[in-house]
């Protein structure tokens, strides 16, 4: 059971990024992903995640090949990986409450509303958000707790595998410890794996079973 | 002989329904060759601070206290003068977000020309000024919009560094910097102080401020709740706020501090840390005072 990337060739128009890399989650693993800024590293997660098409190579999800991305993959596959992005504020909807903003991906599905108001219950109380913050729109909170409101949206459909994309560089010490926290808990209750991108040694050396790195670019594109 | 001596500098936003305290009697200097990091949990009043002395607040807030650089209060002198002797060339600043602070129609070197020639500096040094501030000079002819953050950071640094102010104050100037590129910043920003500059930095990466402060205000809630030489606050915390935050660290306990920070439109009369600390008790109802603001400090001796 894994979440694999092989032989990835992937860039923006004709731009090349990577260039036939290959990365392997396993379930319930952590894998730590380094490398200098403009060497793809986010680039990778998109592919992973199943918002970016690769030029060449694929990406298998427990042993099956996906073709394709975004849409044209079926939601039930899609809703398997989930990412948690470097900025709340750039992955937050700001008409939204917090509420809404975890409702959301259950939402998408047509979830039922009582199995939608009980899950973000559940979740919000696991990201450490209290009810008045729950009312009020990424405006009217920091960036740790929007960041908190992010996680729980991430976790709204029990992901076998979260992508964290420097999720928790811009965060002060305090909240990034309490995402770790709850992301090591879902992992001990549902074996998630998990890929945490980041530049911070002792963050790695804590969290991470195994770091590969993503060799540097041309200085061109630093 | 200090370069910037703020006493009890207080900052307080009106809003319709609410007051926001942001910055609560704040009191600091800053000595020429001095490294001071101002640390704190996202939205404890940091950037506030940056910002008043920059006389760049929104109309609703009321500042009142002083910040002396020399003679002339920069809170107090007003826009023209500020304009003309301080921002730039006394007091230099990087911006928290490079993104909003860069003109979107101008190339890098035209800013930087245009900052160098605005200082009677050569508008040639625009590559040297850039590679300082570790941005290759090719990146210096894209348009803000082409450059990703981490070369827009270094961008904002190169025109902070461009005047050469004898006090920079550099907001999260590692925001979106990889570790070699953070690196980089920070023992530029410890060279400027050993070369006599002096740098108030402004940050929530505990790490940076330990790799480069000669000394650490901890900011909680609106006030500074100990200052102290670095190496004491990061080997032995006198208040227990400080001791929690670094805890959080993944190098040390990697604990998350229990519960949140007060709002501040209605912070409690007592310590602002007592709902959240395991030392509280009936004394904390009352505000603490001296150099670390607790009833209960974990190293006794820095009160006295």
């Amino acid at each position: 059971m894994s979440l694999t990337a092989t032989g990835i060739r992937a860039g923006y128009r004709g731009h090349s990024v990577l260039d036939d890399v290959s990365l392997s989650i396993g379930a319930g693993e952590t894998v730590g992903l380094r490398g200098p800024s403009g060497s793809g590293k986010s680039t990778l997660v998109r592919v992973l995640a199943l918002l970016h098409t690769p030029d060449a190579g694929h990406v298998s999800l427990d042993g099956d090949r996906i073709d394709g991305a975004r849409h044209r993959v079926p939601a039930d596959v899609r809703t398997r990986i989930a990412v948690l992005f470097q900025s709340p504020r750039a992955a937050a909807d700001p008409r939204l409450s917090l509420a809404d903003l975890i409702a959301e991906p259950l939402r998408a599905l047509r979830r039922p509303r009582e199995h939608v108001a009980g899950r973000v219950a559940e979740l919000a109380d696991r990201a450490g958000l209290t009810a008045d913050l729950l009312t009020r729109r990424p405006h009217a909170v920091s960036d740790g707790q929007l960041q908190r409101a992010c996680l729980a949206r991430s976790l709204a459909h029990e992901p076998r595998y979260l992508l964290c994309d420097e999720a928790t560089t811009m965060l002060d010490a305090s909240t990034q410890a309490l995402v770790a926290t709850v992301i090591t808990e879902q992992q001990q209750r549902t074996g998630m794996g998990v890929l945490l991108v980041s530049h911070d040694p002792a963050l790695l050396a804590r969290r991470a079973d195994r770091t590969e790195d993503l060799p540097t670019p041309p200085a061109s594109v630093r | 002989m200090t370069l910037l001596q703020i006493d009890g500098l207080s900052v307080r936003f009106r809003l319709r329904d609410a007051v926001v305290q942001a910055v609560t009697d704040l009191t600091l200097s800053v000595r020429p060759g001095e490294l001071l990091a101002v640390v704190g949990e996202s939205g404890c009043g940091k950037s506030v601070l940056a910002h008043a002395l920059f006389g760049l607040l929104p109309r609703n807030a009321e500042v009142t206290g002083r910040a002396l650089m020399g003679e002339v209060d920069v809170l107090r002198c007003g826009e023209k003068r500020l304009a003309r002797e301080i921002r730039g060339r006394r007091l230099g600043l990087v911006p928290q977000s490079p993104a909003t602070a860069l003109t979107p129609v101008r190339t890098g070197r035209s800013l930087l020309a245009e900052t160098l020639r605005a200082h009677r500096r050569d508008p040639g040094l625009a590559d040297t000024v850039a590679a300082d501030a570790g941005l290759d000079a090719h990146a210096l002819d894209r348009y803000p919009f082409e450059l990703s953050g981490g070369m827009a950071q270094r961008l904002v640094t190169a025109l902070a560094l461009a005047s050469d102010p004898p006090l920079l104050i550099a907001d999260e100037p590692t925001t979106g910097l990889d570790r070699p590129l953070v690196d980089h910043t920070l023992d530029l920003l410890r060279r400027r102080c050993d070369n006599g500059g002096a740098v108030l930095l402004i940050t929530h990466d505990l790490a940076a401020a330990e790799r480069v402060a000669d000394t650490v205000a901890v900011m909680y809630a609106s006030r500074i709740v100990e200052h102290r030489p670095a190496p004491d606050v990061f080997a032995a915390p006198a208040h227990p706020y400080t001791a929690a935050l670094l805890d959080a660290l993944p190098d040390r306990a990697f604990t998350p501090i229990p519960g949140h920070p007060p709002m501040l439109t209605a912070l409690p009369p007592g310590c602002a840390f007592a709902a959240r600390c395991p030392r509280a008790d009936t004394a904390c109802a009352s505000r603490p005072g001296g150099p670390v603001a607790c009833h209960h400090p974990l190293v006794s001796e820095a009160v006295a």
